[in-house]
């Protein structure tokens, strides 16, 4: 196993370095059912958030992850920091690696910048949380380990992506590990909601969700953001639910076994329908446990001692 | 002001390449102006300056339409003098200071303001006024103030003139003072936050883009605002195949129309973002292959007029921005002879067309700059090794800025010496003040 220094974007892994953290995880879905769900993997290393955009959950989720391993946190936000006082971007990222930190696990509404905090960084890991439409790795990490969890493989699979692809650093991460580990990605949008070319995306298209949901095995629904609506995107929430939105209607269109998938915070009632939410397929809160074990095996992959977890 | 107790200056061994044609020739230059050119001049004087252009193309200064050089108000990113120091290692007599400066150039005193600068730089320093007050949009100008103080171009750049009716009247109001207006093509609502050329690389990188078609609208309007009008316009930094083709056109169909593109929009493209960092931040942005060969193709064809530099420093720290936050531009000056020379398929008079003459017509410097080396003429001369092979190194420019695209990039063809009003400003490749 390879151990890279940074997790930028999926096209770091590759197929291989994507089952290398997956396999990593089932390691450490085991850790987190012990009683006492921690190891000393990273005692002594220092995993600091940088995060510059508000994200309670995937902060959290790293934190646990990295106080599982045993390493020492610290917490970075803009609203407590010197970034308020006009510290520029690059004097902020120097001096919280002056301060001897392992990894920085960076979030910023400006897509790229965990490239140039990687680029800056002398010595330590830098991992991408969530950078603009961009990319969101670790996020795509977990959606493949929870559909391998229940289907054992993606390859051959038929996943449709629906909702806000254009402004979703998360259907840009996931196109990119469905697609490597064997699935076939359908993004399911108005036109409006989609990137202005999709040009080398491995993903066919479709604007028609009642054509494409009998004909897959997940429906992975996208966060719609209600200011969509100021910007001409969409003529109203009513008619993206009517069109797009998984309402208990369409839902009965899905095959018995198709999974349904969302990475949070859903607005119910827009781009899924509570009770569809809350049907035993669905494995959204499934995502959000196996968050913080594959977080577990991207930090230990990235900073861990190398050695084959000889931690258990 | 030509330095009447200068020595001499004997340009020894070299081909004089300008608007007449090309010829092997020395030249002698007294007093501010060219005294003689032909075989085997001799200086005569004891005194006598000799700089040496065995292998170099002798030919008028080289004129930029386009230079941001900040003062006043940015001084922490340039000023007019070092700002001039790097026209002059770039082969430039004369530059085109934009007005998006603070305050703007938009009333007669900061244009004075400007050109008192540029007494003592180390080239020409002319100025273009805004058309609109505080390049707002709104209100015109006045453009008759700035124009008997000798500006000869407007533009509000940095951004178009976004409402059509005051662009008529600008032009219109402008038919009567033999100046010319520059319009930055750019429709606002359309490129409305773009942070990259819109396409499949802003796709892929999750930035939002700016179509070319927000470019070619404002063309496509310009020109038939100049068709209603029949003034002059003149077109900055045109990106894309579609804006070419629209000028071409118009050229054809006899509309009095120039245009322009930048060194970067012919020699990098928007897969350049990658790697998201801001120097490679421009606007109009970078954009594809496409638009990049018929930029070349432009240049080749006559439908653009000239190569304007864009020179937009700016400081380190704004430039270690996240990229939607960093500002656009890059630095330009000291690369555009060397990249224009290696990358355009070109011989060097046509090169020198698009860098000289035809850019020093366009500002109205005819007569001062870019004219044909004849005795008598102003000594505004540079001299060009188009064999020299060199690296890009950013750190060691005479601009105050650092923010250029082209580090450790090979470049063939550099100056040698520039020589502005008779003073050799620099000698060698080196600056003399």
């Amino acid at each position: 196993m390879t151990q890279p220094r940074h997790l930028l974007s999926i096209t770091d892994l590759g197929a291989e370095g994507i089952q290398d953290v997956m396999r990593l995880t089932d390691s450490f879905v085991e850790v987190s059912e012990r009683a006492i769900p921690k190891v000393p993997a990273l005692r002594g290393k220092t995993v600091v958030s940088l995060f510059f955009e508000d994200s309670t959950r995937t902060r959290l989720s790293f934190e646990t992850a990295a106080k599982r391993l045993s390493a020492d946190t610290m917490n970075f936000s803009v609203s407590t920091s010197s970034v308020k006082k006009g510290e520029s971007l690059r004097d902020t990222v120097e001096t919280i690696e002056a301060m001897g930190v392992d990894a920085m696990v960076v979030r910023h509404s400006g897509a790229g910048v965990p490239w140039q905090v990687a680029a800056w960084s002398r010595g330590s890991s830098v991992i991408n949380a969530g950078d603009g439409w961009h990319e969101h790795p670790t996020q795509a990490l977990l959606d493949c380990y929870t559909i391998r969890q229940q289907r054992q493989s993606l390859e051959g699979l038929r996943i449709a992506i629906v909702g806000d692809i254009r402004h979703s650093r998360v259907a840009r991460s996931d196109v990119l590990a469905f697609s490597a580990l064997g699935a076939s990605v359908t993004l399911v949008a108005p036109p409006t909601l989609l990137p202005p070319s999709l040009a080398g995306w491995p993903a066919e298209v479709s604007h028609d969700l009642d054509e494409v949901a009998p004909k897959c095995d997940v429906v992975y629904l996208l966060r719609l953001q209600r200011e969509r609506m100021q910007e001409a995107l969409l003529p109203s929430l009513r008619e993206y639910t009517a069109t797009y939105g998984l309402t208990r209607a369409r839902a009965r269109l899905l095959k018995d076994d198709a999974l349904i998938m969302h990475p949070g915070p859903v607005n119910r009632g827009v781009e899924i329908a509570a009770e569809v939410a809350d049907r035993p397929n669905s494995v959204i809160t499934r995502q959000v446990a196996n968050g913080v074990a594959v977080r577990m095996a991207v930090l230990f992959l990235l900073i861990g001692s190398g050695v084959d977890l000889a931690v258990h | 002001m030509p330095s009447t107790d200068s020595p001499d200056v004997l340009i020894r061994g070299g081909t004089v390449v300008d608007e007449t044609g090309s010829r092997p020739a020395d030249v002698l230059i007294r007093d501010g102006a060219i005294a003689a050119v032909g075989p085997n001049l001799d200086a005569g004087d004891a005194n006598a300056v000799t700089l040496d252009a065995a292998g170099c193309a002798v030919s008028p200064g080289l004129v930029d339409l386009h230079t941001h050089l900040r003062e006043p108000g940015r001084e922490e990113a340039e000023t007019v003098e070092t700002g001039s120091r790097a026209a002059a290692l770039g082969g430039y007599t004369a530059v085109i200071a934009m007005p998006n400066t603070d305050p703007p150039i938009d009333s007669a005193s900061v244009v004075r303001q400007v050109l008192d600068l540029g007494v003592t730089a180390l080239c020409e320093v002319r100025v273009a006024g805004a058309i609109t007050v505080g390049r707002a949009g709104t209100q015109l100008a006045p453009m008759a103030e700035m124009a008997a103080l000798g500006v000869k171009l407007f533009t509000d750049d940095g951004t178009g003139v976004q409402d059509a009716r005051l662009m008529r009247r600008a032009l219109e109001y402008a038919s009567a003072l033999n100046v010319t207006l520059a319009q930055h093509c750019e429709d606002e609502s359309l490129a409305a936050g773009g942070q990259m050329h819109e396409g499949e690389w802003s796709s892929r990188l999750g930035l939002p883009g700016t179509p070319a078609e927000a470019e070619e609208l404002m063309v496509g309007r310009d020109l038939a605002l100049c068709r209603l009008t029949g003034t002059p316009v003149h077109f900055l930094h045109l990106s894309t195949a579609g804006s070419i083709e629209l000028v071409r056109q118009a050229k054809a169909a006899g509309l009095p129309v120039t245009a322009e593109a930048a060194p970067h929009h012919f020699t990098l493209t928007d897969a350049d973002v990658a790697g998201y960092d801001p120097v490679f931040k421009v606007n109009p942005p970078l954009r594809t292959a496409t638009d990049v060969a018929a930029v070349k193709a432009g240049l080749a064809d006559g439908t653009l007029d000239a190569i304007a530099t864009d020179h937009a420093p700016h400081p380190q720290e704004a430039k270690e921005a996240p990229f939607d936050q960093a500002p656009p531009g890059m630095v330009g000056l000291e690369t555009a002879l060397g990249l224009a020379i290696t990358e355009l398929a070109l011989p060097i008079g046509a090169i020198l067309a698009l860098l000289s003459w035809q850019p020093a017509r366009i500002a109205g410097l005819t007569g001062q700059h870019g004219s044909p080396l004849v005795e008598g003429a102003p000594a505004n001369l540079c001299v060009i090794d188009p064999a020299l092979t060199w690296l890009v190194e950013p750190s060691t420019m005479a601009t105050k800025s650092r923010n250029c695209p082209y580090a450790g990039r090979k470049l063939t063809g550099r100056v040698r010496h520039t020589i502005l009003r008779g003073e050799p400003v620099v000698i060698d490749g080196e600056a003399q003040r």
